[in-house]
């Protein structure tokens, strides 16, 4: 399986990520913001970090960069996007998934590991994970999930809402949404299930020795959907 | 032409840091206050001559770029 990680002036995750799925089996290659045409892929991931310095609003520069013309091709066409953080970020940017991502609630540069909430596994990415609660990392300023009350109504008509802040036993309240966002979304699809957003990175789980392994279970589990 | 522009979240999108501020403000004795919301404001220097187009331009750019129409506003304040 092919996968594609864009480096963004700015990105920081990206590494972690070409790490992650190397580990896991993928054939990465790292591409370069300015470039113009996307490698073959069979997955394409934007990953964290800070592309642009944040500025203006954080992902809306890179999401004008010019091998996003690309990635918006491959998306619009049903090839498989994963924005993860900054990637998320970009995504909504983009257009390719709704709404927008504001600063976190209490204003505070939120960096711990949480639990999410599988809310839909008929998709390829969390199709046959036998969890349905990961612990996951977040790392984040700009996190808080905003979407008007008709885009909500139409992001849960469509079972969009891919993942939810949660307790550990999986119980979606205001207690354990770390940032505010609405209805504790944490990572959602667009209506196809091929282009995911998520604010945790499954990327920083994935080493026993230095983290939980539920990103291990996640990576895993995507390859072989896609073989 | 320089044309200026604002840009502020809607109504009924949380701003915290307005709040923050708000809360600060009141701290420091101004008691008299019903809300304080932050935004951008930006200053596009243009080569085009005509207003019209000049103002045509950065509401395009506006739409395309500088606002996120999810939750923002923009507003063209002055155009000479």
């Amino acid at each position: 399986m092919k996968s594609s990680v864009i480096t963004f002036p700015g990105s920081n995750c990206d590494r972690d990520m070409d790490v992650a799925l190397k580990k896991f089996g993928f054939k990465n290659k790292m591409v370069w913001h300015n470039d113009t045409e996307l490698p073959k892929s069979d997955l394409v991931i934007l990953p964290g970090g800070f592309s642009y310095g944040d500025y203006l609003r954080c992902g809306s520069m890179a999401s004008k960069s010019k091998i996003m013309k690309s990635v918006i091709n491959f998306a619009n066409s049903g090839g498989m996007v994963m924005g993860v953080c900054n990637g998320f970020q970009i995504l909504v940017e983009t257009g390719l998934l709704p709404g927008a991502l504001l600063r976190n609630k209490y204003l505070e540069f939120i960096c711990k590991n949480l639990f999410i909430k599988i809310n839909n596994k008929q998709n390829v990415y969390f199709k046959g994970i036998d969890k349905d609660v990961l612990e996951f990392h977040i790392a984040h300023n700009e996190g808080n999930y905003f979407c008007t009350k008709n885009q909500l109504k139409e992001i849960e008509d469509n079972e969009q809402v891919a993942i939810s802040y949660c307790d550990k036993n999986g119980i979606i309240e205001d207690e354990s949404n770390p940032n505010g966002s609405i209805k504790n979304i944490a990572g959602i699809f667009n209506k196809e299930k091929n282009i995911l957003g998520m604010m945790p990175h499954p990327e920083r789980m994935i080493d026993c020795s230095l983290s939980g392994e539920d990103g291990s279970l996640f990576f895993n589990n995507l390859i072989n959907n896609l073989k | 032409m320089k044309i200026s522009v604002i840009i502020t979240l809607k109504k009924d999108v949380l701003d915290p840091q307005g709040k923050v501020i708000h809360q600060t403000l009141e701290d420091m004795g101004f008691n008299d206050l019903n809300e304080v919301r932050q935004g951008k404001y930006f200053e596009i220097d243009s080569k085009e001559s005509d207003p019209k187009k000049a103002k045509d331009k950065v509401e395009e750019m506006c739409k395309k770029l500088l606002t996120n129409l999810v939750i923002e506003n923009y507003k063209i304040i002055d155009v000479q």
